[in-house]
């Protein structure tokens, strides 16, 4: 057999149904001067469209092996508790057709009550707390629910312009089940008066900030314990027709 | 469509407090039959290195399967993971050990040469950007490959293709600039 892509075997065609594009409206440009370090690291070239094909519609699927028993608690995760304000952080990962999505990887991490990462470039003076890592992870269930116990991490100070300050947020690492939905992202608490001032949050087309705002929810609030805060995270969905192979319809 | 999509922001500067793995640029453990190292260095608009950035790869094994059920030709049956995770060191280099896939058949015609589907994230990148390394040795195929074809100016093309250094294959990942990676609209 020869080397060449008319010798080797790929394969019959196969009928591969794509995934939705990116809505307009909802993500924020690469390009966003409010946020400087995004000068010298956005491609000024236009993107080149890319159609859904095998490898595409496919992605890694993560899941048990890669969490253990108390990986959602980052409360847990060391000799006593963190200092701060307990939380509970729950939802669901769905797709924008409503359709949950089952057994994917949720990571996140977060700095602590005081605003600090635990990470050797965070330089802001605020305190490390021995007992906060920051960093969990669960797998969806059956219904694409997640929840997470952590403490509400704090706002802090960065270099962006002068008295820049982020709100207060946990970052969302999700798969989904194909490469097109790979998404990471940051959860906000309601009601932050930081928002106005932020450019990361700021550089998201204005009516699609609030997908990324938490709401505080009484139902999941665990009375004399911890303050619950709901947010679902909604990826793309499936095209419904799949691509006919043209030789099948003959 | 029925619900709104979830905006994307910034993994920020901090993000390996949680998401490295120590196993996550081993796409295939070390004594594996054609194992390769594939990497190189993410840089910036001035040429400097991105000391922040997380790359991740996706690929079919080498018998053109996924490790996943939606290939309607069936799904890998190796135990390959087929994904890939490194972030950057300091003088912005990360590097993946995988095996070259096999062509794949597009289903809109044509074959698809050898290639890993990458995402490049990073401080100062509101959202992914996407690309994809094709390999050196595929010539023919890369010549015949649908999406390489999509990409007119030659020298952007070849940008895609890493290039053989030594038992290596180095693939830099420009974010700006002459050198300028070609990214996709996903």
């Amino acid at each position: 057999m020869s080397d060449t892509p008319q010798g080797r075997q790929a394969g019959p065609r196969p009928a591969v149904p794509g995934y939705h594009r990116e809505a307009p409206g909802t993500h924020p440009p690469l390009d966003f001067p409010d946020y400087r370090s995004t000068a010298l690291r956005h491609p000024r070239r236009p993107l080149v469209p890319l159609p859904h094909r095998l490898t595409e519609v496919t992605g890694p699927l993560l899941g048990e092996g890669r969490v253990a028993d108390g990986d959602h608690d980052l409360t847990v995760q060391h000799a006593g508790e963190p200092l701060g304000e307990r939380i509970l952080v729950a939802g669901r990962v769905l797709d924008d057709d409503g359709r949950p999505v089952p057994g994917t990887l949720v990571e996140i991490w977060q700095a602590n009550a005081g605003g600090r990462y635990r990470h050797d470039r965070d330089r802001h003076p605020a305190p490390l707390d021995p007992n906060f890592s920051g960093a969990g992870r669960c797998v969806t269930d059956s219904e694409g629910r997640f929840r997470f116990v952590t403490v509400k991490p704090g706002a802090y100070p960065w270099k962006n312009h002068p008295n820049a300050w982020r709100p207060a947020h946990i970052h969302f690492s999700v798969f989904g089940r194909a490469f097109t939905q790979r998404l990471i992202t940051q959860m906000y608490f309601p009601g932050d008066p930081l928002f106005p001032f932020d450019p990361i949050l700021s550089s998201v087309p204005e009516a699609a900030r609030e997908r990324l705002v938490s709401r505080l929810d009484m139902d999941l609030t665990m009375p004399e314990w911890a303050l619950g805060y709901r947010w679902d995270i909604v990826l793309r969905g499936r095209d419904a027709t799949p691509f006919e192979d043209e030789e099948d319809d003959g | 469509m029925t619900l709104p999509q979830t905006p994307s922001q910034t993994i920020g500067p901090f993000f390996a407090v949680g998401l490295p793995w120590p196993d996550g640029p081993d796409v295939v453990a070390e004594v594996t039959p054609g194992a390769v190292r594939i990497g190189g260095r993410v840089l910036d608009g001035a040429g400097d290195p991105v000391p922040d950035a997380l790359v991740e790869t996706w690929q079919a094994d080498p018998a053109g399967r996924f490790a996943h059920p939606d290939d309607p030709r069936g799904p890998s049956t190796s135990g390959f993971r087929g994904f890939g995770r490194c972030p950057t060191d300091a003088e912005g280099r990360w590097a993946v050990r995988t095996v070259k896939p096999s062509p794949l058949p597009a289903p809109d015609g044509g074959i698809e040469a050898p290639h890993l589907d990458v995402s490049v994230f990073a401080r100062g990148l509101l959202h992914r950007v996407v690309t994809r390394i094709y390999f050196p040795d595929e010539s023919d195929a890369n010549a015949a490959d649908p999406l390489l074809a999509s990409i007119t100016d030659p020298a952007a093309r070849a940008r895609l293709v890493a290039v053989a250094e030594g038992d290596r294959l180095r693939f830099d990942i420009h974010l700006q600039g002459d050198k300028e990676t070609p990214f996709f609209a996903i």
